[in-house]
């Protein structure tokens, strides 16, 4: 793919459990078929899928834009959930808005955001409590 | 070893996949996903009590080698549809978690 960058877009149903992963998931699989290393592949795919689910559990659900060229692999998950208030209080390890039922799923331990910042290589938040959230994560590929 | 033979030896019953893959990052126990998810290494044997869905959609992203459900608690339906088409190997057994492991780790040399 020299010089090509590869584009693909993805919708995350909202408050659906059963189907969330499906376009971390789906990017996995067009990582892998590009070849690329188990270990950029593993660091996109925990970033996407953490950020997938969080859109579920706090934002209705939302889109994801993904970018490949030859140096990196771009995602922007975009929402228009109800945003973040203190985006330094969410990123520490622990702490979650999360209701009961999400935890009862395993969910909701406070580390969706501090895991998409441990595996990619750059992570950004823009959110505005009232109109949405759009983060952005990059892996760089070896 | 792979997850079959381990399984093999263990009596431990493969309830999707073929087991063929070879267990690499050791042992990893814990039943919060979200924990999971950021600590699990790859090609680890992940044991929980989670049989749902989400655990078949973590192992995949993860990169665990398999999922072991222990204490014989159920996978759901949903759950085995995912499994299938994340192509997950899901093994049960009704030992509790610390009893599952020891006896991995034994089976794998790593005491």
């Amino acid at each position: 793919m020299s010089g090509n960058t590869l584009h693909y877009h993805y919708v995350v149903p909202g408050d659906d459990f059963t189907r969330a992963g499906m376009a971390s998931s789906a990017v996995k699989q067009v990582l892998k078929q590009l070849g690329l290393d188990p270990e950029t592949v593993r660091k996109m795919a925990i970033s996407l899928y953490e950020g997938e689910i969080n859109m579920v559990i706090h934002a209705s659900g939302g889109e994801i834009d993904v970018d490949i060229d030859d140096e990196k692999i771009v995602a922007v998950l975009t929402d228009h959930g109800p945003g973040i208030e203190d985006i330094e209080l969410a990123m520490q390890e622990g702490w979650s808005t999360a209701s009961e039922q999400v935890r009862g799923l395993g969910f909701g331990a406070g580390m969706g955001l501090p895991n998409m910042k441990k595996y990619s290589d750059y992570m950004n938040i823009e959110s505005k409590p009232g109109s949405g959230t759009t983060v952005t994560v990059m892996v760089n590929i070896k | 070893m792979k997850v079959k033979e381990l399984c093999a030896q263990l009596g431990w019953e493969i309830a999707n996949g073929e087991g063929e893959r070879e267990i690499t990052g050791g042992i990893y126990c814990c039943d919060l996903l979200s924990i999971v998810m950021g600590r699990a290494p790859a090609g680890s044997l992940w044991i929980t009590v989670m049989g749902n869905v989400n655990s078949m959609a973590v192992s995949t992203l993860a990169d665990t080698a398999c999922v072991v459900i222990a204490e014989a608690m159920p996978l759901d339906d949903e759950a085995l549809i995912g499994a299938k088409k994340g192509n997950v190997t899901v093994v049960r057994t009704e030992l509790p978690v610390f009893e599952a492991a020891l006896k991995a780790a034994e089976c794998l040399g790593l005491l």
